[in-house]
Formats: C-alpha cells, structure tokens, sequence
C-alpha cells in the first residue's frame, strides 16, 4: 500500500501535480462555500470559461509559453468579474442573462483566438480540461502565492463577508462598504479560477467551487465547520484523482472531480440527518 | 486608523429631536405607480407603533425609508434630528420570508452579527461584544439555544433571535416587518412580553402587521397606510369605518353595530379572517 503511494512520488512533475492539486482543491472548496451560499454557481462557471480568451491572447502574443498565461487569464477574469459585477447592478436585463450572453461570447473569443495558432486542438484540450501534471515550479509559485491571498483575505474580512451574505439589509443599516466587498469576492473568485486554471480547466472549473461546499453543506451547521471540511474535501479529491489518473490513465482534472462528485453523491445519500437514506427511515418510522 | 475612518461615520443625536421624522415622503419603483405618496409622521423616544394597511399598502417601504436603506424620491426622513441612512442604532427584523434559514449559522452567530460594525475592520469580537451577545439572547429567553443552527428553530424563536440580534447592536429604534404572521398565541404573548421589556428602557418600536386585533389592543398608536398615510393615533381615532373602508376598499366589509365597529377582513397573507373594534 504505502509503496503504492510513494512510486508515484519519485517524478518530480508528479510532486508538483500534487502539491498544486492539494493547494487549488483547498482555496476553491473554501471560496465555494460562499459560491454555494450566495447562489453564485452559475456565475462561477461563466466566469471560467470568459477567463479564456484573456488566456488566448497572453498565448499568441507569448508565442506558447507558459509564463504570460497566468497573467492574461488574471486580468481577463477581474475585469469580467467587475464587468458582470457593473452590468448586473444596471438592471436592464436579468442578470443571468447577461451572464450567459457574455461568457458564451466572451469564451467564443477565447476559442476563435487560439484556434489562430497552429498546434492549437493540443492547447485548447489543456485550457479546457487542466494539465495539471504540466505545473512548473514558478507556476507552483504562483498558485501558492496568490491561493494564500485569498484565503487570508477570506479570514480577515470574515464577518463582513458573512454578514453581506446572510443579511444584506443589516449590511445596508450597519453602513459597511458592502459594494466593496461584494466586488472583492467577485475579484477573489476570479483569482482562484485562474489558479485552479491549470488544474482542472475551464470546463470542469464549476465543480471545484460547488461540488465540495455543497457536500460539506450536508454535513456541517456553521460556516467555519463548513469551510474545513469543504476544504478537507477539495483537498483529498486532488489527491485520490491524482493517483486515480496515475494508475487506471484517466484524464488528470476529470479524476478530480469524479472523486469530488463521488464524495458528494455518498454524502447525500449517508449524511447523518440530512441524507436522503436517513429522511427515508425517519419518515417511515414517524409514518 | 486609516481603514476606520474609511468606513462611514454613523450619524450623531440631536439631543430632543424626534426619533422618527417624515416630512412628504414618497417612493416609487421605476417609474411604477408610487409605493408611498405624501407621508409625514413623527415617532416619539420609547412608543410603540403598529403599521397596519392591506397588502401592497407601502408597509415594507415605509420601514425601508426609515432603516435608510430605501432613499425617497421626495421628502425629507430625519432619525433623531439627522438625516436617515446614517444610523447604526436602529434594529431592523426582516420578514421570516425573507431570510435564508438554512444558512450554516447558529443563533449567537446571527446575535454576533449586530456588533459587526462596532467591532471594526480586521478585528475579532472581544470579550465585551460576547457579553452582550449572551446578555441579550438571555433577555430574549434564547440564552439555552445559543448553539443552535437558526432553521431548528420555531418560528417565535426565529423572530427573538432577530431582536436579540437589534439588542447586541444596542439599537434605540426596533423596526419590525410583520414578526407576528404565522405566530401561535403564546408565541405571539412572548414576542409582546420582550417587547413591554424594551419599551421600559425607552426603546421606541415600530411594527408592520396584518393583524388589526392586536394592533388595536397592543399598541400605543396605530399608522393606516394605503400608500398614503390614511390615519395615525390612538386606535380608537383611526380604525373609523370610513378610514377602513379608504384603505382597505372592496377587501374588507364594515359593519357597523351599536357597540362598536365590525371589520372583517380576507386581506391577510395567510387568509384569516379579523377583527377589530373600535
């Protein structure tokens, strides 16, 4: 058993996969909770896919290397995030149909740009599903840095979050700046999809803000309980997909979250009170 | 501290000044037939006032206006002489409907939360705030249900979390958006019990009900709104059959027998019938 953990761990590329893995399941699982909570899921996926074509241009212009990528996809998502942020507020149409008008367009763009470059169906398949195993030490770097960012910022402005969440008219009498920190959240989570970028991709990105908050939802009543054990969650999902991509060859980001997904189907149904198997006995027992 | 002067100032008392001032107020939501039209009233320090008028009748947006959280198209809203929407010290108890009650927070976290802004930017509540969190849920009867998550709740002890909620953020004006809908009896008297406690500490109370019997029986003053402000004093004053029948219209039937008035009205969001006499 523990040699079968450790073979893999003699490729360095594979230390590194890992470590990213452990790093982007954490930071997205505790950002997901106020995904879930907030009811942010579709703007989370949206917001993913428009992140590509900031990703698209850092490519062309940086003929294929690495080092730009992160870059263009960071400011490709704050400014969306802020864009969807602005356009919601005007009110002229509903917002999810903003959102969907301007992240099929904006990932449209995304996809006509790369498709410029020659090799370009290898590329694309590496932003849409992660290459995880392709995390070169300055990328770890970064992907530890700025997952660190945001989970301080998470825990230093946690009863503000908490409060423009749960109550936004006690937010309004209570005069905290909560455009402010909605737009920060909005900037937040545009910074972890770009970490999360090279994990798992754009196209799986959803499920690594929701799958494991929306578990840990299941099995938790407080907020901080919640955050742990989505964050427990995320990062136990990066590691069995990782060796589950290993061992049985399955695409990386895909094992990633089939091992989150599976987490999240076994809880709802044996989560102590909440799971559907523990409604169906209580209801039988009272009927 | 730079980051605390970053955030707004709450507004300061004039000594004397009423606590609640409305002067031709009006809303209206884009464009839409007015919310509220022409509404001038004045709350005095420790009363307790009941808004009463059929539904769509402008009751949420009154107390809106005067939480600061709804600017009025016209007119002028002053909270204890400066203007609304500076004011820290008014609690406000939402609608049961509107809160999310499957939210992952206990009933002390909820409490928590009104000491939010006194707490300040980047800083953790302090022995004195847990304090109060636990002497106002103890005031509220909650203090044995601080760890429970807010849905394993009843609905009358959802509603006392909120005005503990009011007391940790040592609110002097408690508005409240229809807290006794959907409430037991007995739910209702515990509700009326706290709130007799907060009117000897000079708090003054201003609620948004359905419910004309106990607005009429329990209540200093009584505001009949129809969008605009049909009448306002003591009940006896403003349950008229002619102020009925101005703001409830065809919704309501008033009869008129020798010993009083008889309103019976199907205008309630839960479909129950009411009486009142005036």
């Amino acid at each position: 058993m523990l040699e079968w953990l450790l073979v893999p761990l003699q490729y360095a590329f594979m230390v590194r996969g890992l470590l990213a893995a452990i790093v982007v399941g954490i930071v997205c699982a505790v950002l997901g909770t106020y995904v879930v909570l907030r009811g942010m899921a579709f703007f989370g996926d949206a917001l993913a896919h428009a992140i590509l074509p900031g990703v698209a241009v850092a490519y062309v212009v940086g003929a294929g290397a690495q080092g730009p990528l992160f870059w263009g996809a960071l400011i490709a998502g704050v400014g969306t995030a802020l864009g969807i942020g602005a356009i919601s507020r005007t009110g002229q149409i509903r917002e999810d149909t903003a959102i969907g008008v301007l992240f099929a367009g904006m990932f449209a763009l995304g996809v006509a740009l790369i498709s410029t470059v020659r090799n370009f169906s290898v590329d694309l398949t590496h932003f849409l599903f992660g290459n995880v195993l392709g995390v070169s030490p300055s990328d770890l770097l970064l992907i530890a840095s700025f997952g660190a960012l945001v989970l301080l910022l998470v825990v230093a402005f946690y009863k503000e979050f908490l409060v423009i969440s749960f109550d936004p008219v006690l937010a309004s009498i209570l005069r905290l700046p909560a455009q402010f920190f909605r737009y920060l959240l909005l900037v937040m989570l545009a910074v972890t999809i770009v970490i999360a970028l090279q994990t798992v991709g754009v196209a799986l990105m959803v499920a690594m803000l929701v799958t494991p908050a929306a578990t840990a939802s299941l099995l938790t009543r407080r907020l901080p309980s919640m955050m742990a054990v989505a964050a427990f969650i995320g990062a136990l999902s990066g590691i069995t997909g990782l060796y589950l991509s290993y061992y049985v060859s399955v695409a990386s980001g895909a094992a990633i979250v089939l091992v989150s997904t599976g987490f999240f189907v076994l809880t709802l149904f044996f989560a102590p009170r909440r799971g559907l198997l523990w409604r169906r006995a209580r209801g039988r027992r009272s009927g | 501290m730079a980051v605390k002067s970053w955030m707004r100032k709450p507004e300061a008392h004039r000594p004397g000044a009423p606590v609640v001032e409305l002067d031709g107020v009006a809303v209206s939501y884009d464009g839409g037939l007015p919310a509220l039209q022409d509404v001038s009233l004045r709350l005095e320090r420790g009363e307790r006032v009941a808004v009463v008028g059929p539904n769509g009748a402008g009751k949420s947006t009154l107390l809106k206006v005067i939480a600061g959280i709804l600017t009025p198209s016209t007119g002028k809203v002053n909270v204890y002489g400066a203007v609304a929407g500076g004011h820290i010290c008014i609690g406000y108890v939402p609608q049961r409907s509107q809160v999310d009650w499957s939210f992952p927070v206990t009933v002390s976290d909820v409490v928590l939360m009104g000491r939010v802004a006194r707490i300040g930017l980047l800083r953790q509540a302090g022995r004195e705030d847990r304090r109060l969190v636990a002497e106002s849920l103890a005031q509220v009867g909650m203090g044995s249900l601080a760890a429970r998550q807010i849905g394993e709740l009843s609905g009358g002890q959802q509603q006392r979390v909120f005005i503990a909620r009011a007391l940790a953020q040592e609110a002097e004006l408690l508005l409240m958006d229809e807290p006794l809908t959907g409430l037991d009896i007995p739910s209702q008297e515990a509700i009326f019990e706290i709130l007799d406690t907060l009117r000897a500490r000079g708090m003054t109370v201003l609620v948004s009900t359905h419910d004309l019997h106990l607005a009429a029986d329990r209540f200093d003053r009584l505001m009949l709104l129809r969008r605009q402000l049909i009448g306002f004093g003591p009940a006896a004053q403003v349950l008229t059959p002619a102020n009925l029948r101005l703001a409830y219209g065809t919704q309501m039937t008033v009869i008129e027998a020798p010993e009083g008035v008889l309103a019976l009205s199907d205008t309630c969001c839960d479909g129950d019938e009411e009486h009142a006499h005036a």
